[in-house]
């Protein structure tokens, strides 16, 4: 072909496209080049200088993840001498404005600093020992900790904030003081940070961490007075496993429950049912809407990370968003109400607890309006992550763990609860329950394929009874942009928008565990862990909310209709509009 | 350096945010222009407060964190509003073995204020700033346009008993 150039890496002869990275190169003959600010097509910026590699003819090493390969014949060594010193040296400066707290940092373990350090035989940690600036730990968002103490500038956060089409964070001043925060240094919950966690999950170290709760949760179990009930979200199960070195896309649900009953909670619930009781209130507000000419297209509202989106960028569109709880929060109300009703329970013991992929949800827990029984519908929300610090924790051998069901009767859940959990699953498992509701009929497939995928922004238009329905989906709050700018002016004509605040949604939530960039920037994700809800539904006998039990139990014996009163006053809610910045 | 935030408020008048309006307008949409109103909006302010950053961001499409990272970055952009009298220490290397940090201390306690600061009442900003260029007179300090010369530490509360008013 015209435009392969022949190249050697390390002796290896190889032919790349014209222009093709030495980072995406060397992969191609098997080596991993290391690196530390790089993120595939988010932060190409060459910045933390670890991925050297000599060139040669070149004047200085280059940046592998940022050199183009332009010339035929051009020689690389990724592993000279040169090279390794290099990186150490880059190694020991890291480690010189760095906190060296290692045994107590929350990401010991599975921190990329400490993997280079161990792999280039760093043994000194103070070589270098100069000036150290000390910065105060930022505390004051609900959802995550920053630490600058830590931070080694890699600014990988600062391309996850962007990517999202926030910004709220950047590198400050220069210099040794050089730091990440917001304008003005103010504190994180003062600005318009909308809680996504993209951040954490694209720390290489523990600068950013969520707000750990699994104390709080350990001494609600130990508390002989507390009723503790846990839920688990349907992209959880998807992930758990990865925190146990499971490969990527691994279903766990069986061993889940199993670990969440060891832990000792009192009942094991499943957020499906939430979800399947969302799609209940969601179908039902959406059809009447479209009868009684209500604001259209109306939008989805269980991702707690678009809402506050949406409150602080679109504040005069928060009509468009459905009053319905987040199935976390509808599950919560659920427990102590009618679960507790029923099972005589006085709902001020009752602590309830959500092992979530979000850290949003954090956030979301403490609104205003989400303590539908008269006390808060969650009391603690516990991250995919945290979930898996419990179980080690508690001496639980994941492996080992039997694969067990979930409890009644907040527990089942259908195939369209299970794919919330990735970007479409709403609005699937909503075609599917609104298409039976409008015809009468049963559908011939439960499958609606073209609102399934990672694309950011997804069309559609569906035929139900005679009726055009056009849908539309984005996910990541960069992409929800595109379509809010349309809902704004006036020309969506869409009835009705799913919006994830997460690129791809909950699978690739803000609180699921940490893959280093090696994986990120060379394995889909997104694709692999959807891939496993979707197997997941396509395996359960009930793939329609509308058809799940427990639901139709709760309205039977205690909600009655969809959208009757009472279910407004437990599983509904209101939103606020927010400033970009409260100074 | 870590530059200073300002806590005096923020003043405006309908002159001066129509000027900033102009330039911004001039600019809407072109993101490498950012640098260019930053420093027009400097020059009819004096400094960049919160307010002026947010109506650059806003102006300019930006988050405003991007507009302080520039703001905080560059050594010409000033958070803190010039005083009445605005003070130059020159830390130019003849001023300083002359003494100039000396001098740039004494001031900093008779005002209260570090470099790059303005005192609450609004009436004496303090700068440290580069070489200008009157290396004879070392150590030299600038008040507005006066220039005062060869001085010491000593001499300091009588130049600033000059500006009173």
């Amino acid at each position: 072909m015209e435009n392969m150039l022949n190249i050697k890496i390390n002796g290896i002869p190889c032919s790349v496209p014209y222009g093709t990275k030495i980072i995406e190169a060397a992969r191609m003959v098997g080596i991993e080049i290391p690196t530390l600010c790089y993120l595939k097509e988010m932060n190409e910026i060459g910045a933390c200088r670890f991925c050297v590699v000599e060139v040669k003819g070149a004047r200085s090493l280059v940046a592998a993840c940022v050199f183009p390969i332009e010339r035929d014949g051009t020689e690389i060594f990724t592993n000279s001498e040169k090279v390794r010193k290099a990186r150490k040296t880059t190694l020991e400066l890291i480690l010189s404005t760095h906190e060296r707290k290692c045994l107590s940092c929350i990401r010991s373990g599975n921190c990329e600093l400490q993997k280079l350090c161990k792999e280039y035989g760093v043994s000194e940690e103070d070589k270098f020992d100069g000036a150290k600036p000390v910065y105060e730990l930022d505390y004051s968002a609900a959802h995550m900790v920053r630490d600058n103490n830590k931070c080694i500038l890699c600014r990988r956060c600062v391309a996850a904030c962007n990517e999202q089409g926030i910004g709220v964070i950047g590198a400050n001043a220069r210099g040794i003081d050089t730091h990440i925060g917001s304008a003005f240094e103010l504190p994180l919950n003062t600005t318009s940070c909308i809680s996504c966690g993209q951040c954490i999950v694209n720390c290489p170290v523990g600068a950013i961490y969520e707000k750990d709760d699994t104390e709080k949760v350990f001494d609600a179990i130990n508390d002989e007075s507390k009723y503790v009930v846990v839920q688990a979200a349907p992209a959880v199960r998807a992930t758990l496993g990865e925190h146990f070195g499971l490969p990527v896309g691994t279903d766990v649900t069986g061993k889940m429950f199993a670990a969440l009953r060891r832990l000792g909670f009192d009942k094991v619930f499943d957020t499906n049912f939430g979800a399947d009781l969302t799609i209940m209130e969601e179908a039902t507000e959406l059809l009447g809407r479209i009868k009684n000419g209500g604001v259209l297209p109306m939008i989805t509202s269980c991702s707690p990370g678009w809402i506050k989106y949406c409150e602080h960028y679109y504040p005069t569109e928060l009509d468009h968003l459905s009053s319905c709880k987040s199935p976390m929060q509808m599950q919560g109300a659920i427990t102590k109400s009618y679960f507790a009703e029923k099972n005589g329970i006085d709902p001020a013991n009752i602590v309830s607890v959500a092992i979530m992929p979000c850290t949003a949800k954090k956030f979301e827990c403490g609104r205003d309006d989400e303590n539908g029984a008269g006390y808060p519908d969650v009391d603690y929300v516990l991250t995919t992550r945290e979930l898996g610090r419990m179980i080690e924790s508690a001496g639980i051998n994941f492996h080992l763990l039997p694969e067990e069901e979930c409890d009644a009767p907040l527990g089942q859940g259908t195939g369209a609860a299970v794919i919330f959990g990735a970007t479409g699953g709403v609005m699937e498992a909503a075609l599917r329950t609104a298409a039976e509701v409008i015809t009468g009929e049963e559908l011939a497939s439960p499958e609606f394929t073209a609102v399934r995928g990672m694309d950011g922004v997804k069309e559609a238009t569906y035929n139900l009874g005679g009726m055009d329905v056009k849908v539309a989906i984005a996910s990541g709050t960069k992409n929800a942009k595109i379509l809010m700018d349309k809902v704004k002016d006036g020309t969506a004509d869409y009835t009705f928008i799913e919006i994830m605040g997460c690129p791809g949604g909950c699978i690739n939530g803000g609180g699921q565990p940490v893959q280093p960039a090696s994986v990120r920037n060379f394995t889909d994700l997104k694709g692999l862990r959807a891939a496993a809800l979707y197997k997941n539904d396509e395996s359960r006998p009930l793939r329609k909310s509308h058809l799940n039990e427990d639901v139709k139990a709760v309205y039977a014996d205690f909600l009655g209709e969809p959208n009757s009163h009472k279910a407004h006053e437990l599983l509904h809610t209101s939103y606020v509009a927010r400033p970009m910045y409260s100074k | 350096m870590l530059k200073k935030i300002s806590t005096i408020p923020f003043t405006d008048t309908a002159e001066q945010a129509a000027k900033l309006d102009a330039v911004i307008a001039e600019c809407t949409g072109d993101v490498s222009q950012l640098m260019h109103v930053m420093q027009e909006a400097q020059n009819i302010y004096g400094y960049l407060p919160f307010e002026v950053q947010q109506k650059i961001a806003d102006g300019m499409n930006v988050p405003m964190e991007k507009v302080y990272g520039v703001a905080t970055f560059y050594a010409q952009f000033a958070l803190s509003p010039k005083g009445k009298y605005s003070i130059s220490v020159c830390l130019g290397t003849a001023c300083y073995v002359k003494g100039a940090q000396e001098i740039l201390d004494e001031l900093s306690a008779q005002l209260g204020i570090e470099a790059e600061e303005c005192t609450e009442d609004g009436k004496f900003s303090l700068t440290a700033c580069r070489c200008i260029g009157a290396c004879g007179l070392a150590p030299v300090i600038t008040v507005n346009e006066d220039v005062y010369g060869k001085i010491t530490a000593a001499d300091v509360a009588g130049i600033l008993a000059k500006y009173q008013d």
